[in-house]
């Protein structure tokens, strides 16, 4: 058997960018046949959300009253969006720690792959992953009669503000995902739930503890469901404090800093795995 | 030599590296030159710095000194042409679970930058050259641990690799796994690739390799032909089994006084065996003898040493250990 071609590795920054992005689609595109070939997963990854929504909809909603007024499950669906977001970070550390720990990694880093085109095919997979678990849970709120009533576009730039926390995320993911073993990656859906719940997500701070609603206020995933709320148009965004006034610059703010830490740290972490 | 001048005739070339996790050296002056075309066996108990030895090769893991270049490029400086021209099948396989054999061998080839007819096209042919034709569109989680490792090196041989390094292939296989990998080994290095394999097995490198290479403790100690190694502890073996446990003490005094050497007794095989320097006349002499003392034989016989007891001789332990 001859070598079938002459390995030639690409000098010039086109053809490397060229690299980088058929790598990336190859390996996200076998991330996608992944959910594609588990439907009892892809099924609970869309219930779970559609669950939470029914029991803090109607299990806990009938006994919640809205601060400043309106119908609870209106004020619940941008807070559900938001911690949808933010737990799916849960499935790129699962991913990123069980890969590195079976080799998959290795073999990455042993064939002229380029680096980016791995982080970026990963970062594709889970987007779109987000983004389907998104527009399921998008059509399931029409449906509790949640809508967005200040038009099509601030509802868009919600949907992005969303998806914009979700990427922010990759970044955390991967790096923490570099450093766990797949057992605990697993367990870090159980630290999610309470940080996402320590959030403007299913109640208003401004009925909390005083503590408990400062740490709430300034939670990050608590300015994307503040825009949001306000984006879509539904009850209960206002609030007096200086991070409820600014939600959505810090909506935008927060994924920014989140991805100016961990973007960094992943990539670190990633080339220096020659080291350890 | 130089290190380049010495690069041109051999395919792996590492010289005196050196890696340090806290107060331990996994590697300490590994020193290993492989010529083109050869297997090389890479031998050692566990945690003697084999894998962290092909880490370093493969350019997975940067040394922290030495120096060592694989298919003429160095690993440390030229990592990206060294990926191109290597193959490397790992202690677990790296396959995709929920993939197909086919789609995970495509996939692959397209991370290789084939394209995707030829990365096509060279699937279907590794496929039925590893014997997995059959199970070709089937997915890998219904796969035997042999059809996985297969997989595998499947994947390792997508660009027919100038130098392949297989650490511990066959570790956790049973004995048809284990020749059909061998099977598969042989037909590359028979094609003009230059194999590096790391094991525990004695036999499967003395079976696959040109050369062998010993290393405890992070040094080559011993690294020569599996037959100049064996005949390193000296000429011919003798073993007698027994068809009773009780007369091994009686055996074994035998054998002592036939032999002049201390002989070792295995109690579960019933067996003794010590090294003999006059073959047919120990032998006869032996068998004379435990007649007289009414010591029953089951079997007799004269052979090379293993790789075991060669290796017992120069680390002073087992393989195993």
């Amino acid at each position: 058997m001859s070598a079938l071609i002459s390995p030639v590795v690409p000098r010039t920054a086109a053809r490397r960018l060229g690299w980088v992005l058929s790598d990336a689609w190859v390996i996200a595109r076998s991330n996608l046949i992944h959910l594609t070939r588990n439907p009892a997963g892809m099924a609970s990854m869309l219930l779970f959300p559609i669950v939470m929504v029914v029991m803090f909809g109607y299990v806990f909603g009938s006994a919640m009253t809205v601060a400043g007024g309106g119908d609870y499950r209106a004020f619940l669906m941008p807070g559900m969006f938001a911690q949808t977001m933010a737990v799916g970070v849960t499935t790129t550390l699962v991913v990123v720690s069980t890969q590195a720990t079976y080799g998959v990694t290795d073999r990455f880093r042993s064939m002229p792959v380029s680096q980016s085109g791995v982080v970026l095919g990963r970062a594709l997979a889970d987007m779109a992953g987000s983004a389907l678990e998104l527009a399921v849970l998008i059509g399931c709120g029409l449906v509790v009669g949640w809508g967005w009533h200040n038009g099509p576009l601030p509802a868009l730039a919600a949907v992005g503000l969303l998806l914009l926390l979700r990427f922010s995320l990759i970044w955390v993911g991967i790096f923490v995902g570099l450093k766990l073993k797949p057992e605990s990656a697993g367990a870090s859906w159980m630290l999610m739930l309470p940080l996402t719940m320590i959030a403007n997500t299913f109640a208003s701070p401004a009925q909390m503890p005083g503590w408990l609603g400062a740490l709430a206020e300034w939670n990050p995933l608590s300015a994307t469901v503040a825009a949001c709320r306000e984006l879509f148009g539904n009850p209960g965004w206002s609030g007096g404090s200086w991070a409820a006034q600014h939600a959505l610059a810090l909506a935008i703010g927060w994924p920014l800093l989140i991805t100016a830490v961990f973007l960094p740290l992943a990539a670190r972490t990633y080339r220096r795995l020659d080291r350890v | 030599m130089s290190h380049s001048e010495r690069m041109n005739s051999h395919s792996i070339l590492a010289e005196g590296l050196r890696k340090r996790y806290g107060d331990t050296y996994a590697l300490d002056g590994f020193d290993l030159a492989v010529r083109e075309g050869t297997v090389c066996g890479l031998l050692g108990p566990n945690g003697a710095g084999k894998t962290t030895a092909v880490r370093i090769l493969t350019t997975l893991l940067r040394a922290d000194g030495g120096r060592a270049s694989v298919a003429g490029f160095d690993v440390a400086a030229r990592p990206a042409e060294v990926r191109y021209r290597i193959g490397l099948t790992g202690q677990a396989p790296a396959v995709d679970e929920i993939l197909t054999g086919r789609e995970n061998l495509e996939m692959w080839g397209r991370l290789y930058h084939l394209g995707r007819r030829t990365a096509r096209a060279r699937a279907g042919e590794l496929l039925d050259r590893f014997g997995l034709g059959e199970a070709a569109d089937k997915r890998i989680k219904h796969y035997s641990g042999g059809m996985r490792r297969r997989l595998d090196l499947a994947a390792s041989f997508i660009l027919a690799p100038r130098v392949l390094f297989l650490d511990e292939p066959t570790t956790g296989l049973d004995p048809r796994n284990r020749d059909e990998v061998w099977q598969a080994v042989r037909t590359l290095v028979a094609a003009g690739s230059t194999v590096l394999l790391t094991t525990q097995y004695l036999d499967e490198a003395d079976r696959l390799a040109h050369q062998i290479a010993v290393l405890d403790r992070g040094r080559i100690i011993a690294d020569d032909s599996p037959d100049a190694l064996k005949s390193m502890i000296g000429g011919d073996q003798i073993d007698l089994v027994l068809r009773e446990e009780r007369d091994l003490p009686a055996a074994a005094e035998t054998l002592a006084a036939v032999t002049g050497a201390a002989p070792t007794v295995d109690a579960t095989a019933r067996r003794v065996t010590a090294p003999v320097s006059d073959r047919i006349g120990a032998l006869t002499e032996a068998m004379h003898r435990l007649r007289e003392a009414a010591v029953e034989v089951e079997d007799v016989a004269l052979r090379r040493p293993t790789l075991d007891e060669v290796f017992l001789s120069i680390t002073g332990k087992g393989a195993a250990a």
